[in-house]
């Protein structure tokens, strides 16, 4: 994989508190561009919450965030839209009854004359980036979104972001409820966005899905960052040790090597 | 390996026909009717025009009848459109009568203290009541949009308070105002100025909902208030423009009405917002949000607007019209989702419930078992 020598965007140390629900205790986390990034863990180990601190929608109490190892603070999700950096969240944030393209272009609109929508020219450059995606599933961009299937709105969604996306995709269980040709399309185009450069970092628990496309894998537990790790030598049941605390290669523990871990504790 | 879920996505397409399903388009025809919703509508108020003129078409088809009746519609008109735009937010504006009171008592109030008679004192007297009622609308769109007060109680509560201030304004008497009855009365070539003057309501707020982003934001406030938000719209700011719309339009129905029966009617306009909503609703806007056009508001208008026209010149009592419009609002209302739920599924009204809950099921199942899937199955929500 392309991989830059410093991350286009990284957290340090990051710190965020719900009252007295410390979700992240000081997580690092890095995304290379033009990488996958899986960001696993279980139930509650804080991988919401980061995204949220990172793409702009939460504030972090503690850390910092450096975008091209500059140091930066996202006061609002748009502050991280304007560095380039977008997230489908789960529920996808469309609006159904306007079509792809509007809701392609939807706050970003193609203006005429000020305040008219040029409509056909943001129907054509949906189209057209969506051709370039390999989204083949949408074929019809002015159709309203609440009558595409589930795969089709979340191609829509994923498409949208990688549309405006300069570096950074967050992808919150973008596959969670896909059937399987659905499925491996939406891992296609997360391809075809990392091979555009930009940093795509996914999030999910369908193991088999990060061995299929990830490059790297960061593992969140208990708010901080137990391992991380090239997918090289990663297999399923690595994964689930990862998870559930049995092998840890950062933080407080001695490195270990990948190709040594005893994965007994693998079954879940 | 994990058996990724089989489980239907709400895509309706578990692997079987996917291509065909998701590349090819019936739907893609049913969406264009779906974008006239008012096609229905259309059809009743085609059916009521060929009922008239069968009946009594010497006096019904005539131009003269077709220009007073387009007369008495141009008032709801002018508030119909800006109750159409929040609708289509989600919301609902039940202050539009009082608004139009309050416009009326203003301006003839305005005209009469400015003295005057003029070209100057009339238009004075139109901008105040144009004025007053941007006014309650903004009122009514903070209340909504910052207070989160619902949309309901707001504009009942202003809806109450615009009366009484009409009221005391005015001491409980009419007021008399003959400066504006040109516009309301006068004709060029034929065609009264009122007319005019709502039709170039109807082409503005068209415009203004269909073409401009002012009017996508509308709608994507009303489709998905939270997607709106996520894209860095103003939803709360938005939603203040939209309700101060219908206010300032409100208002300006009222300076027409005024204009048309040169004085105000403290006591009238009572049935305004639900007629409003009526002619909406008829015209395919969805009270749900997201969904309406102008164009269905106009005919929407014009389907009681006729039959009020056509019961009187077939001599039957006027009190039918309220069972009458009754039974076609609910009929086509009923109609239209009907046809709806049948082509897109359950997705029509609500995508959201069956997409979630069966991301909920698979993400349940994946997590039970590696291999193995349980023989659950949810519905199809997506194609015919």
């Amino acid at each position: 994989m392309t991989t830059s020598s410093t991350p286009v965007l990284e957290g340090r140390g990051l710190v965020r508190t719900y009252g007295t629900v410390n979700a992240l205790q000081g997580a690092d986390f890095a995304v290379e561009a033009g990488t996958v990034t899986a960001l696993i863990g279980d139930n509650g180990a804080g991988k919401s919450t980061l995204v949220k601190v990172l793409c702009g929608v939460e504030q972090p109490d503690g850390g910092e965030i450096f975008l091209d190892g500059e140091p930066v603070v996202f006061r609002t999700p748009m502050d991280a839209h304007r560095m380039g950096i977008e997230t489908v969240f789960q529920d996808l944030a469309l609006a159904p009854h306007l079509d792809a393209a509007g809701n392609a272009f939807l706050g970003r609109e193609l203006r005429r004359f000020r305040v008219f929508n040029a409509t056909r020219a943001m129907r054509r450059s949906t189209m057209k980036a969506f051709t370039d995606l390999g989204v083949t599933t949408v074929q019809d961009v002015s159709a309203p979104v609440m009558s595409l299937s589930g795969g089709q709105r979340q191609a829509v969604a994923v498409a949208r972001s990688a549309m405006w996306a300069k570096r950074v995709i967050f992808l919150d269980e973008p596959t969670a409820a896909l059937g399987v040709v659905q499925t491996r399309r939406v891992l296609d185009l997360i391809r075809q966005i990392r091979d555009r450069g930009l940093g795509v970092v996914l999030i999910t628990h369908t193991l088999p899905d990060v061995i299929d496309v990830a490059d790297r894998v960061e593992v969140l537990r208990f708010g901080r960052r137990t391992a991380t790790f090239g997918i090289a030598d990663a297999t399923v049941e690595l994964l689930v040790s990862a998870i559930t605390g049995v092998f840890s290669n950062v933080a407080a523990e001695a490195p270990v090597d990948v190709t040594e871990i005893d994965v007994a504790g693998g079954g879940r | 390996m994990t058996a990724p879920t089989q489980l239907d996505t709400g895509a309706g397409d578990g692997g079987r026909h996917q291509d065909a399903d998701e590349t090819a388009s019936p739907r893609g025809i049913l969406h264009r009717l779906g974008s006239i919703t008012a096609l229905y509508t259309v059809a009743v108020f085609a059916a009521e025009v060929l009922f008239f003129s069968l009946r009594a078409s010497d006096r019904f088809l005539t131009t003269n009848n077709l220009i007073l009746t387009a007369q008495n519609v141009a008032v709801l008109t002018v508030v119909a459109c800006g109750a159409t735009f929040v609708l289509i937010t989600a919301g609902v504006d039940l202050s539009v009568g009082s608004v139009a009171i309050l416009g009326e008592v203003v301006a003839a109030k305005t005209i009469i203290n400015a003295g005057g008679d003029g070209l100057f004192d009339a238009c004075l007297g139109i901008a105040a009541g144009v004025a007053v009622g941007w006014f309650v609308g903004i009122i009514n769109g903070v209340g909504v949009a910052y207070l989160k007060v619902p949309p309901l109680i707001v504009t009942l509560g202003t809806m109450l308070a615009g009366v009484s201030a009409a009221q005391i304004i005015t001491d409980g008497v009419n007021v008399p105002n003959r400066t504006l009855g040109g516009l309301g009365n006068d004709r060029i070539g034929g065609v009264p100025y009122i007319v005019l003057v709502g039709l170039g309501v109807v082409i503005v707020t068209g415009v203004l909902l269909h073409f401009t982003v002012f009017g996508r934001h509308t709608y994507a406030v009303g489709s998905n208030a939270e997607a709106a938000r996520r894209v860095g719209i103003n939803v709360p700011g938005h939603l203040v423009k939209v309700y101060a719309l219908a206010g300032a339009l409100s208002g300006f129905g009222g300076v027409l009405s005024l204009a048309r029966f040169n004085t105000t009617s403290i006591g009238g306009h009572q049935s305004d917002p639900l007629e409003a909503i009526a002619a909406s609703a008829l015209g395919g806007t969805s009270v749900f949000g997201g969904i309406g056009t102008i164009a269905g508001t106009v005919v929407g208008v014009w389907i009681p607007g006729v039959l009020r026209n056509g019961i009187i010149i077939l001599g039957v009592q006027p009190y039918w019209q309220g069972i009458i419009i009754g039974l076609v609002l609910v009929g086509t209302v009923w109609f239209d989702q009907y046809r709806r739920r049948a082509a897109v599924g359950a997705a029509g009204q609500r995508p959201g419930r069956k997409r979630i809950a069966a991301m909920r099921a698979s993400r349940l199942a994946t997590r039970r078992s590696q291999s193995t899937h349980p023989p659950t199955t949810t519905k199809q929500e997506g194609e015919p």
